[in-house]
């Protein structure tokens, strides 16, 4: 059986004690959050603010030249609506000279850039403000690998990243994120008009229930298909979760010596915390 | 002492120390020790309850050589614990090496300065987010022991996901089991219990219903990494009933008192022990494993 409803209350408690954890130990009392006006970021955005309080939270508006004027407001939203410290940083001077030298350019390469500028003010402001940069990237995204890497992957703890987009669509309307943001069509927003669900050529909430039973039910494909999911679809979210793997490691180091970073030099983050 | 034998008391005021731990800081951890020993005193409490690899904390990876102590007067962390315990009897969760530098987790229980016993985990979980095999030797042990309160069946997490270990100890004598955990959260879905603490809640008082044993858990709190320990330790009594409960996600001292006659009571309107066919199971385990 599917069912990916979770209990809120339960989620939220383990959550908010897991960024006020993983932040203070080290040293910290304050977080910094890419917000894009989309549901993930606002999520992991209103979870730190109940962890570590609204002033100790910057959010980052970071819009490019093409971005949705919407998304901005939605990110406002959240922001007016938690009483979270916000700054503004517009990255098309960022980005522009590097799309300039090759105006040929994909629209994959574009959103790179772009996404890879964000990551760069994001761990700019933690330093100024003396914040741990919070993830926001969800469990359907990591296993389909749909993110850029070392762009909007790149945070220091990530709070949603073992919850299903449908799941944190739960969480937010029990935090009481606006409906607009939960309700509107997912989007990167790298370009006018992009959906992640056009862009992946299925929707979330398929993906979700799929990814349910191959990866925590551990169903095989044989067994998906006997569930009613469709033959091409089980093999298009396989090939994509074993084709992104290298998204979800760090690169792998070329064994040499009796004890290598990665293999047997082994001590969680949290060592001597 | 009456008459050579050990005088048992008929309650038992316990605690249960529900704490978060620093990772591979064992002095850290020996201070937070003190001071829970002391309050717990101040509540009255005969015994304290503290849970797996309480002085280390759990993921200890490439620290587990760095964290070991000896359960002797003189180890300088034993020489503290075992001197508190002259005034109240404490279990407390470590990683033993031994003389032959095996590193075992393990579980003591102290009393009157004395080590009463020390179980090492017997089963070694090694699959899915756990890695303990890697780094850890395997108990080889399940006894009971005497102690001022009756005779004690101590475990360590794993161990009572097996039936083997807790039966074992029953037939040894064993009436009130203590078992510490240090228990990763994790099965989230719509109950407002995650599947672990289910499932743990659930074993624990159907040991104390078929065993008609008391049963106390000591489960941690606080987080390692992305993993969270769920705490909600408990006492069940000879019935199956809950005596005490700690919170879910929250340090706390439980306090919870054992009325000993109870084993007197429910055993004699349900005779699962007198009826237990232990010379069966021995026949019928020699035929299966003979095959």
């Amino acid at each position: 059986m599917i069912n990916l409803k979770i209990n809120t209350d339960l989620t939220r408690k383990i959550l908010i004690g897991f960024i006020k954890s993983e932040i203070t130990r080290v040293g910290f009392s304050r977080a910094v959050i890419n917000i894009s006006g989309g549901i993930d970021s606002a999520l992991s955005c209103v979870l730190a603010a109940e962890a570590l309080g609204p002033e100790n939270v910057l959010a980052l508006k970071l819009p490019y030249s093409t971005s949705s004027p919407e998304s901005l407001e939605h990110a406002q939203m959240v922001i007016y609506q938690f009483n979270i410290k916000s700054e503004t940083v517009d990255i098309t001077d960022m980005v522009d000279p590097v799309l300039h030298q090759d105006l040929k350019m994909s629209k994959v390469r574009k959103g790179n850039v772009m996404a890879r500028s964000r990551m760069i003010i994001l761990y700019d402001r933690s330093e100024a403000f003396g914040a741990l940069a919070v993830g926001t990237s969800n469990k359907t995204e990591i296993l389909l690998g749909y993110s850029t890497l070392w762009g909007d992957s790149a945070a220091a703890i990530n709070p949603i990243g073992d919850l299903y987009k449908t799941q944190v669509r739960q969480l937010a309307r029990a935090m009481g994120i606006p409906n607009e943001i939960i309700d509107k069509p997912p989007s990167a927003d790298l370009w006018s008009g992009q959906t992640d669900e056009d862009e992946l050529g299925f929707t979330y909430e398929q993906a979700d229930k799929l990814l349910y039973l191959l990866v925590d039910q551990r169903y095989s494909p044989e067994e998906c298909l006997e569930a009613g999911f469709d033959k091409n679809f089980i093999h298009k979210v396989i090939t994509r979760i074993r084709k992104t793997q290298f998204k979800r490691m760090l690169p792998p180091i070329a064994k040499l010596s009796n004890r290598t970073v990665g293999y047997d030099f082994l001590y969680l983050r949290d060592w001597g915390s | 002492m009456i008459d050579g034998k050990i005088q048992i008391a008929m309650k038992l005021t316990l605690a249960i120390a529900q704490i978060n731990t620093v990772l591979g800081d064992v002095e850290a951890n020996l201070d937070m020790h003190l001071g829970l020993i002391a309050e717990a005193k101040k509540g009255d409490a005969e015994l304290i309850i503290f849970p797996e690899l309480s002085l280390t904390g759990y993921v200890l990876q490439d620290l587990v050589p760095t964290v070991a102590q000896q359960p002797t007067d003189d180890d300088p962390v034993f020489k503290q614990l075992l001197k508190a315990s002259r005034d109240m009897d404490l279990v407390v969760g470590f990683v033993e090496e031994d003389s032959r530098h095996r590193f075992y987790i393990a579980a003591a229980y102290l009393s009157g300065g004395k080590v009463m016993h020390v179980h090492h985990k017997v089963y070694l979980p090694t699959y899915g987010l756990f890695d303990e095999g890697r780094f850890f030797a395997w108990g080889d042990h399940i006894r009971a022991f005497d102690t001022r309160f009756g005779r004690i069946g101590l475990l360590i997490c794993e161990d009572f996901w097996h039936a083997s270990p807790p039966y074992l100890q029953w037939l040894d004598g064993a009436d009130i089991f203590l078992f510490t955990s240090a228990s990763p959260g994790r099965g989230l879905n719509e109950h407002e219990k995650l599947d672990t603490a289910r499932w743990v809640e659930r074993v624990n008082q159907t040991y104390a219903s078929i065993f008609t044993n008391f049963v106390v858990h000591a489960n941690r709190v606080g987080y390692e990494d992305g993993l969270n320990f769920w705490g909600g330790s408990t006492v069940y009594d000879p019935n199956g009933e809950l005596l005490a409960k700690g919170p879910y996600h929250e340090a706390a001292l439980t306090f919870a008192t054992l009325d000993l006659n109870q084993l007197h009571r429910t055993r004699a309107r349900l005779p699962l022990l007198r009826d237990e066919r232990t010379h069966l199971v021995q026949s019928e385990l020699n035929r299966i494993l003979s095959k």
